[in-house]
């Protein structure tokens, strides 16, 4: 997304033709390309004084504006810079703004799902004391039995008693205009106003859009009612007190108060809406009437939907239909009579659409309103219905539209439905024909299939500026993307034509297909959406005289079917000569301009090179120059096929196998990851959230182009690349030649180095369909061939060659039984390597830092693992559907796993060591009782075990056995109870997993008070110092001196040092580990926490993509910072105070290179050398001070002389209970 | 004493002037070098590959990872401006100029046509008495000929002579197949002086690691005899002046080269090695030895010793120096 903001160009202010992104400007200046996110926060910034930032998708991008914006002292409205603030939370952003606007200061914030749930509490008291704000809300779904980060109304309908104003917008012009419209009507009303829009559809998607002016901004804002604002706020110049408490006598009159300025917004809101008219032209209504005026059949909604059915019915209704749509944009106060005012009186039935659910309600909430409506103004001859439509950004399309008109017209029309699903459960959907399309033949509409961070998506919203603001033609652009985060598919859809295109659903009809990755076209229907006629362009390394014969059966079938024009260029090719490396984009944005005929051929070309230009200038001349040369380049290397007339394919369309994979997994998970999830009924997926685990190793994926291969001569078995391979993708067994019989022959073995295995053989083996080729493995691996030292033990190799033989080398692999753990007993790293990993395959990034901890885990306790997961990164590669990593050894066990919510988790985690806890106590009070029964022995065995170790666990797991087959044999009622409970005998490990977002900020409270139960506990902070899964926004583990989104200026506070909090309770094991610096110090602290009979913290240093480093060699960058003392090591271990020994063990060496040595290895540092030098240098200094004087002081902390502590009775019964 | 000697068209108070080193990223040491009576003072290099690698690097992570999944599209916050080129070399030379009165000799460094001519002129506008050019390479392409390689060096030295005002002066290293008739070519092409000679990084091999280091060994005092061999020989054959570089530790060392004909010597090595301040040291030195043998200014020694004024003239050309060989005590194997 770019940033055309700076100080001299507020965000507000229409561009200058100068300042427009692109040379021709034919349209009226006033016309610019965005989505919403950006057009919203411009007019709240230009309104704002005060603004209180917290990430959450699909709201972030307002923050991100924001605080750039700020950065760059861009100013408002009346000329000064807002203070953009982040919070710890959205309850925090939320108190904040009510701070700031009790003090008279203009305020808003932004925001979404979960986190407008956490600001309900302030948004009472800011209603209750009638003060006037905006937030800006991309609404989104709620998580209940799964989290979704896409969009519908259940967070704003959570919020509808709240006492705020709600208006909503349907489109990204929309969106910029109620914003704005907002912000003037609550200062007139006094009644703060949330402002909605639907998350992703409008927030993201680019379209064309009429920019207000400045004149206009201060047009729409009374300066009296701005004054009345500061007037109301609090001050010692006149002191009032808000906030008091009032009993039964007056609370109740008090709260009835408030009624006359609720029956005056709308009055305000459409006398705003007026006023807007009157300046820019756009006229909007409170309940705004679209279609034939004589319409017996209408649809109530609001939101983006609104788009889809304003186009359907104009093509309905030219085609003799009589129907309607009232669009519902101020949703609270609802104004019932101007409702009914606003349905045209030959309105027979209504069908109501809610974008949320209400299980158990009468009905969704606007349904609701408008069937009081009618009952109240006695028109209760009109029929009703109500239904629910695109959930979680569930596709609402014309068809869907058209159905639910033609269920108006049946005599009982079906009530409660739901449109766009199969619901064979409960029957509550109506059926519609998705063949149904209106698209008009005047509008251009394309798809491009990309691989993330390929470019794609980025050239496509280039070329929707181009085309938006070079033609009179208007544009849109919508992107999905995948649910992995490494490898993963990315598909645009553009539309292109001569009217505002409110067509608010994905291309179905596409006249142009790019596809940008050859692979897909095995797995994916890429020409499944191509029209007749229509255009295929395909990037391929094969000739234009070759490329048919490598086509997959199914797709020349569509392009003879299709009469396609296909277009072929080898876009690599081109890129790597023209210096572009990978990056094949604007080959094919080029391609693409050259080949749609959407501008003239030269024009285009001219268009794209100064769009060139202008986004790359910026970033120095070379790179412009090489994608100069890249179109200069493009158009010499682009073909266009003659279609054969039939089809010849030796290639046959591969889909998604799920090889082996039980029904479930195979028919459901499969369909999903083949990009057919939306057509699975109701009855296909569970209905409590719960799914099995162990199901990514079904996907094969086969992203990389090159995978690590074993060179067993070289290899001294140390166990470093198994230990850091983020996606599990490289195992080790140890294990008897016997098992070798049956073993494929280009299976590789050796004897087996370390001493205790002698006599063994030793295998490293590389899944490598599953390898993402992130490459780490190579770079740590210590081993070098002595005659060519390029050559490591392991080296990086083509995997396409290799594919067949290793998968069956893979299976083999799989198929040698697992090393016997309770013979694991030095607790090195090479050893425990061998241990199987419970999680593998994960969605992470290429490289990720924190999924190697996560393995460990795993590896260390996984049959006795319950994980709760704080939301973030890694609770989105680990229960992310389709596939989720973890899974279960042979003998069926493996990690539990759940996530609540990103604020609660520690307390979560917590929840399960009580219930554990207390159910294990109870089950031991049952054993004593049945002692009798199932033999004194073996429950006296069982209740003083010790289980300290493997082979304690596996000892108390067979007396476990023995109890419940004895429990089954007794009909004692008390043995039916202790049967249920008897697996908890067996020791749990709980272990509460999240990032530095939740741990350092949103869950802090949370994670404070659960470390200080002194309950058995253990935590694992997978600390990336940034906000990484919504995109880099900074938190409070963010060093000094990083630039991050919300730190766009570098972050100025230094880290705050939790485990130096943590410690000072003296109750709680601490580490401080980075894996990349010292494995084996990693591995100890596990161990160590694990074997601590108390809670644990253990923070982990974890590099991220985030960091703007080399992923490849992140643990090099890990090392740096323990080396410069960035990162220090250490473990605090209360135990040893207990035995007079200092705690806390500093494990870091000496500081050996500067602060600025290891900043040099990171964007993150280094950016701020490229846009604020004078501040870099100086935060860098400051960090260097920081580092300094923390190494100082825990070298005090770990070398001074310690009383023993008295024995710690309190404590010990605290982590006994 | 009269120790003042012309470089570069700039009358300088001593022949003693502290040569691209890392020393001078930093204000503070700029300062301490004119306190502790630096002539003048080249600064360390812009380095073309530098900026050409940071901008890639940047464009890179920026674009790492991004928009591949829809709750980060991007990881870092996008700005509407980067100092991508040279800014923060130029802002270090004029906050230099502004800190010191000696001049600021700036310092290029590259190989390719590439930004070099407008940063060289930047380096000019930021205030840089003199630009020192340091071409290079190491050649190792198997079909690029002696004077494809010379050729290009002089185009490059041109096209930076037609853009500045500044005088130009060209550091070059030992290795051309006849460096007198380069050295030559480099004057009539308009180098206002020659630096005499580069030191290249000097990769090693780690033997636990087996990995290659890159680093650049301090000079020791033996390294000082080639340009001074290449400085004797050259003195009063060009136009151009003449600055040796490379083992100039001592006073002595410095007064060597000045005899060869050397019109500046220029420290790098001992000043790392012992300190900014040593500068002050070597300079009273040279003024003591001068006193004590009776000179009366450097300008009178200068090129006292070159190929051209010294009793053996034929000493500098001997490629085998049959008293220097045999000056060496045999040994037997060890």
């Amino acid at each position: 997304m770019r940033n055309t903001c700076t100080a001299k160009n507020n965000p507000w202010v229409p561009r200058a033709p100068d300042a427009v992104d692109h040379l021709v400007v034919t349209m009226p200046a006033n016309y610019q390309t965005l989505d919403a996110n950006e057009a919203v926060a411009r007019i709240a910034y230009a309104l704002s004084e005060v603004i209180a930032i917290y990430p959450i998708t699909p709201a972030s991008p307002m923050g991100e504006w924001s605080d750039g914006w700020s950065a760059n002292k861009a100013k408002n409205l009346w000329g000064t810079v807002p203070a953009v603030i982040e919070m710890q939370s959205e309850g925090g952003a939320a108190g904040a703004i009510h701070g700031a606007l009790q003090t008279g200061a203009l305020s808003c914030t932004y925001t979404a799902s979960q986190g407008l749930l956490l600001m309900i509490p302030n948004m009472y008291k800011i209603a209750g004391e009638l003060t006037p704000t905006v937030f800006h809300v991309a609404a989104r779904s709620l998580a209940a039995q799964a989290l979704s980060i896409f969009g519908d109304h259940s967070d704003v309908m959570a919020a509808r008693a709240t006492g705020w104003a709600m208006l909503c917008s349907a489109s990204v012009q929309e969106a910029q205009d109620m914003a704005l419209i907002a912000h003037s009507a609550t200062l007139e009303a006094r009644i703060p106003f949330l402002h909605f829009f639907d998350g992703f559809r409008t927030s993201h998607e680019i379209s064309k859009i009429d920019i207000v002016s400045e004149d206009v901004l201060r047009a729409m804002i009374d300066e009296d009612r701005v004054i009345e604002h500061r007037a109301r706020a609090l001050s010692p110049d006149h002191p009032v007190i808000r906030g008091t408490a009032q009993n039964p006598d007056v609370y109740f009159q008090a709260r009835e108060t408030v009624n006359p300025f609720y029956l005056r917004c709308p009055e305000i809101v459409q006398s705003a809406m007026d006023n807007f008219a009157a300046l820019t032209g756009r006229q909007y209504k409170l309940f705004e009437y679209h279609g034939a005026p004589e319409a017996e059949r209408v649809i109530v909604m609001m939101g983006s939907g609104c788009e889809a059915a304003h186009e359907t019915i104009d093509w309905l209704n030219a085609r003799g239909e009589k129907v309607g749509l009232l669009k519902v944009r101020l949703y609270r106060p609802f104004a019932t009579r101007l409702f009914l005012e606003a349905l045209p009186a030959s309105t027979r039935a209504i069908a109501v659409l809610d974008r949320t659910k209400e299980p158990g309600a009468s009905g969704e909430p606007l349904y609701l309103d408008c069937v009081s409506a009618l009952f109240e103004q006695g028109r209760r001859e009109l029929r009703a219905v109500g239904g629910r439509y695109g959930l979680s950004s569930k596709e609402f399309t014309p068809a869907m539209v058209k159905a639910i008109y033609d269920n108006l017209t049946l005599p009982a029309p079906k009530n409660h439905f739901t449109i766009g699903i199969e619901d064979d459960v409960s029957h509550t959907s109506l059926p519609f024909d998705s063949n149904f399309s209106i698209e008009p033949d005047d509008v251009m509409r394309a798809q491009f299939f990309g691989l993330g961070a390929d470019g794609t998506v980025g050239a496509n919203k280039e070329s929707i500026k181009i085309i938006g603001e070079n033609t009179e033609n208007f544009a849109q652009g919508y992107f999905v993307y995948d649910s992995k985060k490494a490898g993963a598919i990315t598909i645009s859809h553009l539309r292109f034509g001569p009217r505002p295109i409110r067509s608010t659903y994905l291309i179905t009809q596409a006249n142009f297909i790019g596809c940008h990755q050859p692979l897909f076209l095995e797995s994916y229907s890429v020409l499944n959406d191509l029209v007749p006629g229509g255009t295929f362009l395909l990037n391929s390394p094969y000739a234009y005289d070759r490329v048919w014969e490598h086509l997959p059966e199914n797709v020349q079938h569509r392009l003879i079917e299709t009469h396609a024009k296909f277009f072929v260029i080898n876009a690599h090719k081109v890129a790597q000569e023209s210096g572009m490396g990978n990056r094949i984009n604007t080959v094919m944005q080029t391609c693409f301009f050259a080949i749609s005929g959407v501008l003239p051929p030269e024009e285009a070309i001219a268009a794209i090179k100064d769009s060139i230009r202008k986004t790359y200038a910026k970033k120095g001349e070379e790179i412009v120059r090489k994608n100069l040369a890249a179109v200069d380049q493009t158009l010499a290397h682009l073909y266009e096929v003659q279609i054969p007339d039939a089809v010849t394919a030796r290639i046959s369309h591969n889909g998604h196998h799920f090889k082996g994979a039980p029904d479930f997994v195979r028919d459901v998970l499969g369909e999903i990851t083949a990009g057919r999830g939306s057509s699975l009924p109701v009855s296909a997926l569970p209905n409590d959230g719960t799914f099995p685990t162990g199901t990514t190793k079904y996907e094969k994926r086969n992203l990389a182009a090159e995978v690590p291969v074993w060179d067993p001569k070289v290899c001294i078995q140390c166990g470093k690349c198994v230990f850091v391979c983020p996606h599990s993708v490289i195992r080790s067994k140890v294990y008897e030649e016997a098992l070798l019989a049956n073993a494929p022959a280009s299976f590789q073995s050796y004897g087996a180095r370390l001493p205790e295995w002698k006599g063994s053989k030793y295998t490293l083996q590389v899944a490598v369909e599953d390898c993402t080729g992130c490459g780490i493995c190579v770079d740590v691996c210590p081993a070098r061939n002595k005659s060519e030292a390029r050559l490591k033990a392991i080296n990086m190799r083509p995997q396409a060659p290799l594919r067949e033989s290793e998968s069956a080398n893979w299976d083999f692999f799989l198929s040698i039984p697992d090393y016997d753990r309770k013979r694991l007993t030095n607790g090195s790293v090479r050893e425990m390597q061998v241990n199987q990993p419970l999680f593998e395959f994960s969605g992470a990034c290429a490289g990720c830092g924190e999924t190697p901890y996560i393995k460990l885990l795993t590896q260390l306790f996984g049959d006795r693992l319950l994980i709760a997961n704080a939301t973030g990164c890694s609770s989105i590669y680990g229960g992310n559907l389709p596939t989720t990593p973890y899974t279960k050894d042979a003998q069926g066990r493996g990690p539990a796993w759940a996530n609540s919510l990103f604020e609660d988790n520690a307390e979560f985690g917590l929840g399960f060591r009580v219930s554990l806890d207390k159910q294990q106590q109870f089950a031991g009070e049952l054993l004593h009782r049945l002692s009798p029964q199932v033999g004194r022995m073996l429950a006296t065995e069982i209740l003083n075990a010790r289980q300290r170790d493997e082979a304690d666990i596996f000892e108390q797991r067979e007396r476990v056995a023995e109890l419940k087959r004895k429990l089954e044999a007794l009909p004692d009622p008390y043995a039916r109870r202790l049967l249920a409970l008897a697996d908890t005998l067996v020791r749990k490990s709980v272990w509460i997993v999240g990032g530095d977002g939740w741990g350092y900020d949103i869950g802090y409270g949370g994670l404070d008070h659960v470390l200080a139960s002194g309950r058995n506990v253990k935590v694992l902070l997978l600390d990336t110092e940034v906000y990484s899964n919504t995109g880099g926004q900074c938190s409070k583990s963010t060093p000094r001196g990083a630039v991050a989104k919300f730190a766009s200026g570098g972050k100025r506070a230094p880290k705050k040092d939790l485990g130096l909090m943590a410690m000072s309770y003296g109750t709680i094991y601490v580490a401080s580990v980075a894996m990349g610096a010292k494995d084996e110090h990693t591995l100890k602290a596990f161990l160590e926490a694990e074997a601590y009979d108390g809670p644990a913290l253990i923070i982990a240093y974890s590099h991220c993509i985030a960091h703007g480093i080399n992923m490849t060699t992140a643990m090099q960058n890990q090392k740096a910072a323990v080396n410069s003392a960035q990162w220090l090591l250490y473990r605090y271990n209360p135990e040893r105070a207990r035995h007079g020994e200092n705690p806390l063990q500093l494990d870091s060496p000496a500081p050996r290179i500067a602060v600025a040595d290891y900043f040099k290895l990171e964007n993150r540092f280094m950016m701020l050398n490229k846009t604020d030098p004078r501040s870099a240098k100086e935060l860098l200094g400051r960090a260097q001070t920081d580092v300094n004087s923390r190494r100082a002081f825990y070298d005090f902390l770990a070398t001074r002389n310690l009383i023993p502590a008295p024995h710690d009775e309190l404590n010990d019964k605290l982590s006994r209970d | 004493m009269n120790l003042t000697t012309n470089y570069l068209g700039i009358n300088l108070r001593t022949p003693l002037v502290p040569s691209a080193s890392p020393l001078t990223e930093k204000i503070d040491n700029v300062k301490r070098m004119e306190d502790a009576g630096a002539a003048a003072i080249v600064f360390h290099s812009l380095f073309e590959e530098q900026v050409r690698r940071d901008r890639h690097d940047l464009q890179y992570y920026l674009d790492q990872g991004k928009e591949s999944y829809a709750e980060s599209l991007t990881y870092f916050p996008e700005h509407a401006d980067f100092k991508v080129g040279p800014e923060a070399y130029l802002e270090h030379i004029a906050q230099a100029k502004a800190a010191v009165a000696i001049p600021i000799i700036g310092s290029l460094n590259g190989t390719t046509f590439g930004g070099w001519t407008k940063y060289a002129r930047e380096i000019e506008q930021a205030g840089a008495d003199a630009l020192e050019l340091n071409i290079y390479s190491i050649p190792s392409d198997p079909e690029q000929s002696a004077e494809d390689i010379e050729s290009h060096y002089l185009t490059i030295l041109a096209s930076i002579k037609a853009q500045v005002k500044i005088p130009v002066a060209v550091k070059l290293s030992p290795f051309f197949t006849n460096f007198a008739q380069f050295a030559r070519r480099a004057d009539r092409h308009g180098a206002n002086a020659l630096v005499l000679f580069n030191r290249f990084y000097q990769p090693d091999i780690e033997l636990e690691t087996l990995e290659i280091s890159p680093n650049v060994l301090l000079s020791t005092p033996m390294a000082m005899r080639l340009p001074m061999r290449w400085i004797a020989m050259l003195y009063g054959r060009i136009g151009a002046n003449l600055a040796a570089t490379s083992g100039i530790h001592r006073a002595t060392d410095a007064l060597k080269m000045l005899m060869a004909g050397a019109d500046v010597t220029m420290l790098c090595s001992i000043l790392l090695r012992r300190g900014i301040e040593h500068l002050k040291v070597i300079e009273r030195e040279m003024s003591e030895w001068m006193e004590e043998h009776e000179y009366e200014s450097v300008q009178q020694l200068k090129g006292s010793m070159s190929q051209k004024n010294c009793p053996d003239p034929s000493a500098f050309e001997r490629a085998q120096y049959m008293r220097a060989l045999q000056s060496y005590p045999e040994r037997g194997p060890a």
